[in-house]
Parts: C-alpha cells; sequence; structure tokens
C-alpha cells in the first residue's frame, strides 16, 4: 500500500484494523466449513463433508430462499415498475402521499411489520402456513426499493420527449411503455431486481416470525444451525449463503458501474 | 392521461393496503382493546423501560463509534489510490448483505467458547477468555453490521470532498487536527447526519444478531419477540412494536427534513440495501 505523506500513519492504522474487524470472521468461517475439526485447525485436513451434510439436512431450504428471491422478482416487477413510472409521472398530492407511505415499510423495524401481518392474516391456516406468507411479507418489505431506483430512472428528461415522439407517431400506451419506456429503464430495473433479490435471500427478521416448521428459508435454516448443531456445519452453510449471494452482489456492481458510466449519475 | 397513471398505480397500491396498511392499522389498534396505558406499558412496567433504555444507548454508543471509525476508513479509503483498493471496498461492503443470524455467529467464531480470542488468551496463559454471549458481543456485532454501511457512505463523500479546500488551509498553516476540524468535519456533516440517522434506526430494530447471541443484555427487539411468542401477550408485543416503529420513523422522519435532499437521497439510492433488516 503506497501512502501519500497527506494521511497520517494512525488514520492508515485503523483503517487496516477496521478491515481486519471485518475480514478476519468471513475468512475464519469460511476456514471452519472445509477444515474436519474446528478446534485442531487446518491441521485436521480439509473436507467437503460438511457441505454435503449441509446440502442433505437444509438443502431444501436453500431451493424455497432461491424460489421465493425469484417470486419476489416477478412479483415486485409486475406490480413496481408501472407504480415507479405513475408515480414518476404524476404531480398530484396522492402520489406524494403514497410515495412516503411506501418507506414506511423499510423505515419500521421488520419485527412490527410481521406481527401485523400475523394478527391480520395468522387465522387464515393455509395460508399462514405456506410459502406465499413469507412471499407477501418479502414483498412489501422490498417493494420500496424497486418502485425506488426505477422511478427515479423514469424521471429522466430525454423519456419524456422520447414517449411523446413514440405517441405522435401512433403508438399505444401499450406500445410505448413496453416498446419506448421499459428498455430504456433497463438498467434501473436489472439494478431493481438484483436488490430485491439479495433482500429476499437475505432477509431473517420477518421471515423468522412468519416462518412454520414446514416453510423454512435459507436465514430460518442458518438460525437453527447455529442453534443446534456443530460449528463446522453451522460455518460450511455460512458458506453456501456467501456462494449464492456473491454473484447477485457482483452483478448489481456491474450494472451499477453500467449505469454511471451511460447515464452519469 | 390521469386513468392511465392510476391504472399503472393501482396493482402496487391495493398489494400495499392489504398487506401493509391494513396489518399495521390492525397493530395500532390492537392494545386499546386491553386498555388505553397498554400503549405506555413501555414507560410504566419497570422491565419494558429498562429494554428499551438497554437499547437506546447500546443503539447511540454503535452509531458513535461507528461513525468516527467509518469516517476514518472512508477518509483513508476516499482519497488514496493503491493496488486492490477497489477489492477491499467491496469486502468491506459485502456484509451489507449479511442476515443479522450470520453476524451473530461471526461473533461467536471470534470469541465464543470455541473462538479465535479463546484460543489466543489460553495460548498466552491467561485461561479461555469468551465475550460472545454479553453486552461486548452484542456492541461487536452491532459495530460488524454498522460499519459496511458508514465506510461505504464515507468513502463516496471523502472521495467528492474539494481538495483545493484543503490544499488552502496547508498553505495557510492549519496543523493537521485543524485541517480535520476546520474542512474535514464540515465537508462530511451531511453525510454524518444521514448515516447516523440510518445506523441508529437499523440497530434499534435489529433482531437476528441479539437472536443468535442469546444476549444477557436484552434489547426490545428480542423483548417483543419474548412476548409475543412465549407468552403469547399479542397486545404488549404490539405495544411495543409501535414505541419501537415510532422511534426509528421518527429519528429518519426528522434527518431527512433536515439534511439536504440531495445528500441522502443519493446516498439512499445507491447503498440502498436493508435500512432495518438486519
Amino acid at each position: 500500500m503506497r501512502v501519500s505523506p497527506k494521511t497520517p500513519a494512525l488514520l492508515v492504522a485503523v483503517t487496516c484494523l477496521v478491515s481486519v474487524f471485518m475480514l478476519a470472521p468471513i475468512g475464519l468461517s469460511v476456514l471452519a466449513g472445509l477444515v474436519n475439526n474446528y478446534s485442531m485447525g487446518i491441521k485436521s485436513g480439509l473436507t467437503l463433508r460438511w457441505l454435503t451434510e449441509v446440502l442433505a439436512v437444509y438443502g431444501s431450504t436453500i431451493n424455497w430462499s432461491l424460489l421465493l428471491g425469484l417470486l419476489c422478482v416477478v412479483g415486485n416487477l409486475l406490480i413496481g415498475v408501472p407504480c415507479a413510472y405513475a408515480l414518476a409521472r404524476s404531480q398530484s398530492r396522492a402520489a406524494r402521499l403514497f410515495e412516503e407511505l411506501l418507506t414506511l415499510p423499510v423505515a419500521v423495524p421488520g419485527l412490527a411489520t410481521a406481527l401485523a401481518l400475523i394478527l391480520t392474516y395468522g387465522h387464515m391456516r393455509d395460508f399462514r402456513q405456506s410459502f406465499a406468507f413469507i412471499l407477501v411479507g418479502h414483498m412489501v418489505f422490498t417493494l420500496p426499493f424497486m418502485v425506488r431506483t426505477v422511478s427515479s430512472a423514469f424521471q429522466r428528461n430525454d423519456l419524456a420527449a422520447m414517449e411523446e415522439a413514440a405517441r405522435t407517431l401512433g403508438a399505444s400506451f401499450t406500445q410505448r411503455f413496453l416498446g419506448v419506456l421499459v428498455p430504456a429503464v433497463l438498467p434501473a430495473i436489472v439494478a431493481g431486481s438484483l436488490m430485491v433479490f439479495t433482500l429476499s435471500v437475505g432477509e431473517f427478521n420477518l421471515t423468522w416470525m412468519l416462518h412454520t416448521p414446514l416453510t423454512r428459508t435459507l436465514p430460518v435454516g442458518l438460525a437453527d444451525s447455529y442453534a443446534s448443531m456443530r460449528i463446522e456445519i453451522g460455518s460450511a452453510y455460512t458458506l453456501v449463503f456467501l456462494i449464492v449471494i456473491l454473484p447477485v452482489l457482483w452483478g448489481l456492481q456491474a450494472i451499477g458501474k453500467l449505469i454511471e458510466k451511460h447515464h452519469g449519475t | 392521461m390521469q386513468r392511465v397513471l392510476a391504472f399503472c398505480a393501482a396493482p402496487a397500491v391495493a398489494f400495499f393496503a392489504a398487506f401493509w396498511l391494513l396489518p399495521v392499522v390492525q397493530l395500532l389498534t390492537l392494545p386499546s382493546k386491553k386498555g388505553w396505558d397498554t400503549y405506555f406499558a413501555v414507560l410504566t412496567n419497570s422491565r419494558y423501560l429498562q429494554s428499551l433504555i438497554n437499547t437506546v444507548s447500546l443503539s447511540l454508543v454503535v452509531t458513535m463509534v461507528t461513525l468516527l471509525l467509518g469516517a476514518i476508513v472512508g477518509i483513508v479509503l476516499g482519497r488514496q489510490t493503491f493496488k486492490g483498493r477497489q477489492l477491499l471496498l467491496s469486502l468491506l461492503t459485502l456484509p451489507l448483505s449479511f442476515p443479522g443470524v450470520i453476524i451473530g455467529f461471526f461473533i461467536i467464531l471470534l470469541a465464543g467458547r470455541q473462538g479465535l480470542v479463546a484460543d489466543l488468551t489460553e495460548w498466552l496463559g491467561w485461561g479461555r477468555t469468551t465475550f460472545a454471549y454479553g453486552l461486548t458481543g452484542l456492541f461487536l456485532g452491532y459495530l460488524y453490521f454498522s460499519l459496511p454501511r458508514a465506510i461505504a457512505t464515507y468513502t463516496a463523500a471523502a472521495g467528492a470532498m474539494d481538495a483545493q479546500l484543503e490544499e488552502a488551509a496547508r498553505t495557510l498553516g492549519a496543523s493537521r487536527w485543524q485541517v480535520a476540524r476546520d474542512v474535514w468535519i464540515p465537508e462530511l456533516a451531511p453525510t454524518t447526519i444521514a448515516c447516523g440517522a440510518i445506523i441508529f434506526a437499523t440497530s434499534m430494530g435489529a433482531f437476528g444478531t441479539a437472536f443468535t447471541l442469546a444476549s444477557k443484555f436484552e434489547v426490545l427487539p428480542i423483548t417483543i419477540y419474548n412476548e409475543f411468542t412465549n407468552y403469547a401477550n399479542f397486545a404488549l408485543a404490539a405495544s411495543l412494536s409501535i414505541t419501537l416503529g415510532l422511534i426509528t420513523w421518527l429519528v429518519l422522519f426528522v434527518t431527512r427534513r433536515f439534511t439536504s435532499a440531495k445528500t441522502s437521497t443519493k446516498t439512499s439510492a445507491k447503498y440502498g440495501v436493508a435500512t432495518t433488516g438486519v
């Protein structure tokens, strides 16, 4: 690390210390999931045994989390993208009010939202005991992220002109929306989707309250394994979470760079 | 056109009304069925009051330490260019997407019974030290999930700082401390307020980390969870959730009003991963 004389050594030392604090647990956890015996360390040899065991015991939680994440994205695309357009174009007071209301599920702790959902819909047994209940919770929590990301993209000035041009050429609203507007904000839609997916796969606060023994997601399984399994299995399971989430985060970063390059925000 | 817009917004509005607004109204009215004083349970019952004081003080301390450390790391990473800087930055912000339970587990790996610190202190002949399950462990966990957000925000803000201002201060003979006080702190003030509010609100509502650590130091989300699950005391759980939600919402709302719209929307759009999602 080349340090210019402008930055005091103390600040660099603090930065190194913070970096160790942030990165050591990740490294430790990855290692613990791959060694035969955690207390003996790397001397006990590397193994994939714990990963296989995680897949055998908790494999279904991984599939359900991926599926829930995907459904959450699809659901939020269907209801969120048109809503983002309406909020970007409308000048009405109702639109501003709804925009404000939409930030609430993010500002209020997930625990409160989960309690509210259980109090209202808990008595509908089939709904309560299905993954749809968790899906609804995830969608309410992630909808604001999709709407906000896409809505700010819809607000670009050149878009209104493009839409106007398409309209004067005789394109119907559906044609304009799907043929002109959506392609123009596609990077924002992809970014919003990846964000929603990440949030859904990692969500715990809501999910822990909403889950039942038959509807468990990856983070719920994680909590279970930390409480009841040996440390190597908890670590291997954490490694599985990292493997699921990392490609999505890389995608998110790449999209962010793309947007910055093309639209210069 | 108005009609088309209303048509576009309708599905989202209906969904939000059915699965957030309606349930929350239920939550808000539930305590009144047990008498109006249920709303003030957090103030009248000493156990709940203690839990609230615990949560607020822990969150305040965590916020201040996070802002200080995050600003330092942000200033270093935002102004230095070195090989691997981008990689380090993305690794440091990676935990933004971790659920709170993972962070609790990390603290156990560090400072639990089989932890790194215990091995280290045993090797030094001090016996096996563990502090994962007490206040220290909880504090470190909260620090862990707060730091990535602060680092990301401060790095962006420090990178955008006016280098000429600092240059001018130095030429005029300002000491390092004076540069920090008169240039860095004022320039980073809007970031500090916006980021501090988000970190405070996140810490107040955090559940997963404390849940995994099963800490003896009880925080409000754990109290709510216990009332609901172990004692089936729904009205009380609702009352405490309202208190908690009101505090986090108010903190975020007030800071949003007081900081310029520009800084808050920009940073939240860029690093808009879960505000209360730990």
